[in-house]
């Protein structure tokens, strides 16, 4: 795809003012938020849950190399083959050179994070290679050549009447006048054509969830059951999957599994959950002949050790996003990267570098609400606080910004100072804003009452009315 | 430097991983060979007839349908009175499974049985599962010759028969019978399946029936 965070601020303008994207993103509050809610109340386990998970995974990363080694022993016994990718271009090749080992023409895809974060689609077709995306949201987009707006419901910045206009325009063998009202008729219309090319392909990819270092197992969550078409039919089954989706044990990834679907869609568990180990037995009467793991690292190692390590535990549910006011707002694609949201804006730095992405961690209000609710207890807000850290060390907030900061700076090390000037300005304020208290336009704060008029303070700052309090409850 | 090497000494490096690391390895390969249980939540413990209960109660919470046979004998009437009742006709696809194959088929005269992988026409087909789990109402197949992996998925209508006995609180219990019964080796795929296929794709709307199974059927053989 092609990355435009640093036109974040463009991006977000325009998905403010789109009438079609704002309808379609009220689809995210509506449904999301309760079910997840529900969900987590009927287990009471749920918080214990966290705890646990959180555990599993800090120690899954604190001996990352050793369970990847277990990992690929285990693959290799089973028959299946292992290969290390250090960049996006490492693993397309690495594809790619499948591909042309078996002659593929095209390629069903189960849905996949990773393979968007590679661009692999892009590249297979550069290379005469079709891929077909199976899952409905995935396969919707990819008629319209865009890119998922949020990681499990990549098709969630549309209307129902957009699809059937892309669906008419594509599926030409069908009849012109059939009725595609319905969202039913959609879901049977992608089924038909989705069917025979199941059949058709040579090589199915899908990504993982979780890798299994005790069994060799790659496992795929889904509710359509695509997934599971596009790994059974092809004769060749290609995993790609990062380094950090490894855990250690069967009963590792069933605590984990526990919380996953109830913090995505709410419910107790995806209907499809399915543990894959190695090719089709010689006795199996289906199933690919060959299967291969891609392990992509693509900048996560140097995730390791640092402020960003606890990132590595996510395992993009996408309750994050759900629950986020700007993602809400301005919905996915604005982000400009593969992965939207809070969690896209601590990993996208991370994988594509501050300097082009320092927008997105700058795009939050530090409400909370995505550590609140993240099954993995990760510190999104503490994380991009870091991130606008580093963004400040290396010069790359705007000079009115840093201007700014340094005049703070100045008088918040000088107490007595700053206590003489937040007086002032608090009165000065307070009698700018007159009789309804409100402050239409101020100098320095036109970013602010653009939009809405600034509150006025009440005449006294914090300090003095305390102060105030006090000697008034002595006196009593 | 190959892309093993590099991605492992990274991984290292960034760690700071010791390199003695003994006590690393010790802590890798204990959590291997004990694969520990974590927290099994109450609700995935229950005394036997009630497992059966919530099971049933989560499966259908997930649009599956259940019924409650006493003896495989009475399954292939069981077949036919859900093909009828659904307007399919009497043609079902299975797998080499015993279990199943020991039932009385032949007094159904008028239902055809066809074996071997789908091939993507059939409108029903009959499994037998590994076992389930309550906590979820969750199915678990295992696939191979006995139950194909592409009956889970390709026919419009599937019908799993679960013994009652086999029915398990959690997900946990599965492992531990799965390695009971094939020691360390998974066989290609381990299936658990909660409900008929779905997608909520086109604007958030819940629709049945995406690219598997529009329809899943369970029959709960015996008591537990």
């Amino acid at each position: 795809m092609q990355f435009t965070s640093p036109q974040f601020k463009d991006n977000a303008a325009r998905a403010l003012h789109d009438p079609q994207l704002q309808k379609a993103l009220q689809n995210v509050e509506k449904g999301f938020i309760a079910k997840r809610a529900a969900a987590a109340a009927a287990l009471p386990e749920f918080d214990a849950l966290r705890d646990n998970a959180r555990d599993i995974k800090n120690h899954t990363l604190a001996h990352l190399d050793l369970y990847l080694e277990a990992y690929e022993q285990k693959v290799t016994a089973s028959g299946g083959h292992v290969h290390w990718a250090e960049s996006a271009e490492d693993a397309r090749r690495i594809v790619m050179d499948i591909c042309r080992r078996v002659k593929a023409k095209t390629v069903t895809k189960g849905k996949s994070m990773i393979t968007e974060e590679i661009n692999l689609n892009e590249f297979l077709e550069a290379q005469g290679v079709e891929p077909v995306e199976t899952d409905l949201g995935e396969y919707i987009i990819q008629l319209r050549g865009e890119h998922p707006s949020h990681i499990i419901a990549p098709a969630v910045h549309l209307n129902k009447e957009q699809v059937e206009e892309d669906f008419r325009r594509v599926h030409t063998h069908l009849d012109v006048n059939r009725d595609l009202t319905a969202p039913e008729s959609l879901l049977s219309e992608a089924r038909e054509v989705l069917r025979k090319r199941y059949f058709q392909a040579d090589v199915g990819i899908t990504g993982a969830n979780f890798l299994i270092a005790e069994t060799g197992s790659s496992v795929i969550v889904t509710n359509e059951g695509n997934g599971d078409l596009t790994q059974t039919l092809g004769k060749v089954h290609v995993v790609v999957a990062s380094i950090e989706k490894i855990v250690p044990t069967l009963e590792d990834c069933s605590q984990i599994l526990r919380l996953l679907a109830r913090s995505a869609t709410g419910q107790d568990m995806s209907v499809y959950t399915t543990f894959s180990t190695g090719p089709k037995r010689a006795e199996d009467p289906d199933g690919p002949v060959e299967y291969h793991v891609v392990l992509l690292d693509n900048g996560r190692t140097s995730m390791l050790g640092t402020e960003f390590q606890e990132m590595l535990r996510c395992i993009r549910c996408g309750a994050c996003m759900n629950h986020c006011p700007v993602y809400h707002a301005v919905g996915g694609h604005a982000y400009g990267s593969v992965y939207p949201g809070p969690m896209g804006a601590v990993l996208t730095p991370s994988l594509f570098g501050v300097e082009q992405s320092a927008h997105l961690p700058n795009a939050s209000t530090f409400c909370g609400r995505c550590e609140s609710v993240c099954p993995m207890r990760i510190p999104l807000p503490k994380m991009m606080r870091h991130w606008r850290e580093r963004e400040f060390e290396r010069h790359l907030t705007p000079a009115s910004a840093r201007y700014g900061l340094s005049v703070w700076a100045f008088f918040a090390r000088r107490p007595k100072l700053y206590r003489m000037a937040t007086s002032l300005a608090a009165s000065m304020l307070s009698l700018i804003g007159g009789a309804n208290k409100r402050i239409p336009a101020l100098p320095l704060a036109g970013g602010w009452t653009k939009y809405r008029d600034l509150p006025a303070p009440e005449g006294q700052t914090f300090t003095q009315a305390w102060a105030a309090r006090q000697a008034k409850r002595q006196g009593a | 430097m190959d892309g093993k090497t590099a991605i492992l000494s990274k991984i290292r490096a960034s760690l700071k991983a010791p390199t003695a690391d003994d006590e690393r390895r010790a802590a890798v390969s204990s959590r291997l060979a004990q694969t520990p249980k974590g927290i099994i939540p109450a609700r995935g413990q229950l005394p036997a007839e009630e497992r059966v209960q919530l099971f049933r109660f989560m499966a259908e919470k997930y649009n599956a349908t259940t019924e409650r046979v006493e003896t495989m004998d009475v399954l292939p009437a069981a077949v036919s009175t859900y093909l009828m009742g659904r307007n399919l006709p009497a043609v079902i696809r299975i797998g080499a499974d015993p279990r199943l194959a020991a039932a009385p088929w032949a007094a159904e005269a008028t239902l055809e049985i066809r074996h071997g992988a789908s091939d993507g026409e059939d409108l029903a087909a009959v499994s037998h599962a590994f076992g389930a789990v309550a906590e979820t109402g969750t199915l678990a197949l295992l696939s191979g010759p006995y139950n194909p992996v592409s009956l889970n998925f390709l026919p419009e209508h599937h019908i799993v028969v679960v013994r009652a006995d086999e029915i398990a609180g959690d997900m946990e219990t599965i492992w531990a019978r799965l390695r009971q019964a094939q020691g360390s080796a998974m066989p290609r795929t381990v299936n658990f399946i909660t409900g008929p296929s779905r997608s909520a794709d086109i604007e958030q709307t819940l629709l049945l029936g995406a690219h598997g199974p529009r329809a899943l059927h369970i029959v709960i053989v015996g008591n537990p």
